[in-house]
């Protein structure tokens, strides 16, 4: 089949303009071929090449003492945690081909970013995921669309975990009007490895061997990168053959086949396929070694008959990774290949002219520069429509709800009800390192190996940041390391997926920058690097764009097992102390959005200062042992706090929260920052009270734990009593009867 | 005590389990790739959960047909210890080892999570240190852990009190509610009728350690240290 010509129109369908056409032109010095026009297309989608958000990205700190690896250089950024040992992590997004193909969209989601992992040196341990729909509620035709797309991404997520054999261990779910039609997936792996292993991605050694392993290459994924850098549409459905198709069993063997690879002294630089797949990973590993590479489409294991080169450079087949062998070492790699069973091919050499060129047999087809191709692409600076942070909400407009109405009504939110229906689809315990259950504030996971207790943390109320993207996008670096705390952790590194409409629009830009900038105040204040991350613009759906989501995944070190913490009430007559002080406002609370339908006014203030005093302060008391229980308080406030914390026990609590001089709407259902709920033993309360006194953090004693079963909480004269089993059933059903009714 | 901990591929709990084991004074566990051909010199061998082979096809079908299955059928016909656990217990039924299959969960979804079994029996190698009516706290992960057999078949596991464990409620009572999967009478676990072959759909290498929210998968591991003791002073 004779190439296309290169037209006007052939190049706007590749999403290149004509600025980005006259580059091209001016780095080849020609007319580019069939196949080189591809090549530019995917490697300059926003995707592969952040040419609208890398200029903000570069705001963000990324350096430290215990990074080993920077954001950017490779696939992971790696953090030291002693020892000898490291962990590398990240998360990444699959937004649209979870829109189209919900379950393949996912698994390929989690199979994606547990090869960026591996491609470290690093072995996976666990998984998280945090992920977006429109509501499930009704019986609307986008309800049920949503449920669809809700149901497929949790069983393509637990298809891919549970048979690669990595636990799930933590993660987040929202409904929102905003996602309709264009959920948000976004998938986070942490690995372990030693400092010595860490792995590169560069094609280092002129002369040194290009090997191909992995899957074979289809027709599947054409061209995702710059599918992924568009937004849906009604006839987005046309695109999926855009949507790779997943297989965990390949994964599990290409995992276990590089990882041994990798233990031994063969390998140069390797390298994944993943977005772009074989010519990002040529051109990629080209350019970090300031080399070249050379390839023959025609030694590729195909799939499919009569692939053209198009095709095959840009078809994201998954599973499958690019090895530069060190010359002389073929045999032991093609060994540990057949060992298990994967398909390989050696398909070229390292060059030293610092070409990407590619062959179909005798005839050159590619030839261009890598280092143009990978790092010279085009970039923007956006315009961003100037923004007035909006006013505090006006309380007289908000009518006063029953308190004894309200709670149930927001435990059984689908955002604020219980996941188990998700979790449960999940093997959680996999590698048996699984030390806090999914549902508590922070996943708790023992890397048997290297003797280290790891924390794990994903967050983002999207609610803020639609109000305040600056605001939003500190509040959700400070609630993951409030949720670390809560567990007895102390941060290490954030790995942030900044989910974003169409970057062209000013509105949407500001968000962008201004969640970046949030982001980068938090992980100063909290003295955190961001060891990387991925950025998915473009989701907007024909009802516009998505609520702004900046998802941060925090990850924590626990020194001691028994510093180890959780938010379930432990024993009959501890002591309750609230940490942090309550303020009055109720703009952006769930509150606000499921009982009276708005969401609106600022959000919670949030103080840096105060925030960090508070996890030093609790962490403070949970190392000397005198901590029962932690939680803190987010969507929902205190009293959705207070219930979590009943939930799984065969306890109650009697609070007494005295005369606030509030609304005791705003008593409850508040979401100021900073807050968190632990429980002592009463023997320990005087003691506890003293050091939080010396912290000069704000706290006070609200009330006991007690053996009736209900959760009762006054304020002034008013008491509200609710049996906590009712409330748990709410908790624990809501989200099964909507999805199996 | 030497344990081989099959390695397919697709198995991830073979690392679990020889962890599990090794917490065990005086055990030795050794990973085995399944292009092995021989397993002389193991007192116990262990079918670790996973997805062999993806579990495509249906599960177990493939992993039957490894290598290694020949040494395992020799080694189960001479009485050394087989323990299938998950993936492990529908390879067994695939190989004939044991009786019946696994079907898809009533509930269609992989379910993961925290259930109480019953002990049916102690008369076997790998429950003799538990008490009958014991409960035990296991988890359980799998999307086809439903238990199916002919009724003549199911005759004879109740007549040779082959069933050695089944799903129940915190109190022990075998009960539809307590039942994850389908399975026919509440089974969670079955052993030969030899005795020396015992699949279960639960994980016990996940409940070994305090930390990780129970030690009740200890009883079967200690049983078969214990009866291979004993089996090795009556040689």
């Amino acid at each position: 089949m004779a190439n296309p010509k290169i037209t006007p129109e052939l190049i706007a369908k590749h999403g290149l303009s004509p600025e980005e056409y006259e580059k091209v032109l001016s780095i080849l010095g020609r007319e580019p071929s069939f196949e080189e026009l591809g090549v530019f297309s995917v490697m300059w989608s926003e995707h592969c090449s952040y040419k609208n958000s890398r200029p903000e990205l570069r705001k963000f700190p990324t350096t430290g003492p215990s990074v080993l690896v920077k954001a950017g250089e490779e696939n992971a950024g790696v953090i030291d945690i002693g020892d000898g040992w490291a962990v590398a992590f990240k998360i990444e997004s699959h937004n649209h081909p979870s829109a189209v193909e919900p379950f393949q969209g996912a698994a390929t989601g989690v199979g994606g970013i547990i090869r960026d992992i591996f491609t470290m040196g690093a072995r996976p341990v666990f998984l998280m995921d945090s992920l977006r729909f429109g509501s499930i509620e009704g019986d609307s035709k986008q309800a049920k669309t949503n449920r669809r797309l809700f149901a497929g991404v949790v069983a393509g997520i637990a298809h891919y975990g549970n048979c690669i054999g990595l636990p799930t261990i933590a993660g987040e779910v929202y409904f929102d009007e905003s996602y309709s039609g264009n959920p948000l997936v976004n998938a986070f792996c942490l690995g372990i490895l030693r400092h010595e292993q860490i792995a590169r991605g560069a094609a280092e050694g002129v002369g040194n061997p290009v090997f191909y392993v992995g899957a074979e290459t289809g027709r599947d994924g054409l061209a995702g990168a710059a599918f992924a850098s568009r937004e849906l549409t009604e006839e987005s459905k046309a695109d999926r053959p855009a949507v790779q198709v997943g297989d965990p069993f390949r994964e599990k063997l290409l995992l276990e086949a590089c990882l041994e690879l990798l233990a031994t002294d063969c390998v140069a630089g390797i390298q994944d396929m993943g977005a772009a797949g074989l010519t990002c990973s040529t051109c990629e590993t080209a350019s970090r070694g300031g080399t070249g590479v050379e390839i023959d489409i025609q030694l590729v294991p195909q799939r499919a008959k009569g692939q053209t080169p198009y095709e095959v450079l840009l078809s994201e087949s998954q599973e499958r990774m690019l090895v530069i062998v060190k010359k002389g070492q073929e045999d032991t790699v093609k060994q540990i290949f057949e060992k298990w069973d994967l398909p390989y091919a050696e398909i070229g050499v390292v060059t030293d002219d610092g070409q990407m060129r590619v062959r179909n047999g005798d005839e050159v087809v590619v030839d261009v520069p890598a280092r143009a191709l990978a790092d010279d692409g085009p970039l923007y600076s956006r315009e961003a429509a100037p923004f007035t942070p909006p006013a505090p909400l006006d309380l007289a407009s908000v009518p006063q709800a029953d308190p004894l109405k309200a709670l149930p009504s927001l435990l059984a939110h689908p955002s604020i009800a219980s996941k188990r229906w998700v979790w449960r689809q999940y093997d959680h315990m996999v590698r048996t390192g699984t030390a806090v259950l999914p549902g508590s504030d922070a996943a708790v996971f023992i890397v048997r190996e290297a003797n280290k207790i790891l924390a794990a943390s994903t967050d983002c109320n999207a609610i803020y940041c639609k109000l305040d993207p600056l605001v939003g996008a500190r509040i959700a670096v400070a609630e993951c390391a409030r949720n670390l705390a809560c567990s007895g952790a102390v941060p290490i590194g954030v790995t942030d997926n900044l989910n974003f409409g169409n970057p062209h629009k000013p509105e949407n830009f500001y968000q962008l920058r201004a969640a970046v900038e949030g982001i980068s105040e938090g992980c100063r204040a909290f003295n955190v690097p961001v060891t990387g991350g991925n950025v998915s613009l473009y989701n907007e759906s024909p009802a516009g764009a998505i609520d702004p989501t900046p998802t941060i995944s925090m990850v924590g070190r626990i020194d001691d097992a028994a510093h180890l913490t959780t938010q379930a009430f432990k024993g009959q007559g501890d002591q309750i102390i609230l940490i942090g002080e309550t303020g009055s406002e109720l703009g952006g609370s769930h509150y606000l959005l499921a009982i009276h339908g708005r969401k609106e006014g600022a959000p919670p203030v949030l103080h840096f200062e105060k925030e960090i005093a508070i996890h030093h302060a609790l962490l403070g008391v949970i190392r000397k042992g005198l901590v029962c229980s932690a939680h803190d308080c987010s969507e929902g406030g205190l009293a959705v706090a207070l219930a979590e914390s009943c939930f799984g026990t065969e306890f109650g609590a009697s609070i007494d929260l005295g005369e606030t001089g509030q609304r005791a709407d705003v008593d409850l259902f508040n979401e100021s920052q900073g807050r968190i709920v632990i429980s002592v033993s009463p023997s320990n309360r005087s003691l506890v009270e003293s050091e939080l006194k010396s912290s000069g953090v704000s706290f006070r004693f609200i009330g006991t734990v007690t053996a009736v079963p209900d959760l009762s909480i006054t304020t002034g004269a008013s008491v509200y009593t609710w049996p906590v089993r009712d409330l748990n059933d709410t908790f624990e059903k809501t989200i099964p009867s909507l999805m199996e009714g | 005590m030497r344990v081989a901990v099959i390695q397919f591929p697709g198995s991830n709990c073979d690392t679990d389990c020889q962890a599990a084991l090794a917490s065990f004074p005086g055990v030795m566990a050794e990973i085995v790739w399944h292009k092995e051909t021989s397993l002389t010199g193991y007192d116990a061998i262990v079918l670790p959960g996973g997805f062999s082979y993806g579990d495509y096809l249906r599960c177990g079908s493939i992993a039957r047909f490894s290598p290694i299955m020949g040494a395992v059928r020799t080694a189960a016909d001479s009485g050394v210890l087989v323990l299938g656990i998950c993936n492990g217990f529908q390879i067994l039924c695939e190989a004939g080892l044991l009786p019946g299959t696994l079907l898809r969960n009533n509930g269609l979804l992989f379910r993961c999570e925290n259930l109480q079994l019953r002990v049916e029996n102690t008369d076997a190698p790998f429950t003799s240190v538990l008490h009958e009516g014991q409960v035990l706290d296991i988890p359980i992960a799998h999307g086809e852990g439903n238990y199916f057999a002919d009724p003549e078949t199911m005759k004879q596991l109740e007549a040779n009190a082959q069933i050695l464990v089944r799903y129940c409620d915190a109190s022990g009572n075998v009960t539809l509610e307590a039942n994850p999967n389908g399975s026919l009478g509440n089974i969670a676990g079955i052993c030969s009728h030899g005795r020396n072959v015992f699949g279960l759909m639960p994980h016990p290498e996940r409940v070994c350690d305090p930390i990780l929210g129970g030690t009740d998968g200890r009883g079967i591991f200690q049983s078969m240290i214990e009866w291979t003791a004993s089996h090795d002073a009556k040689k």
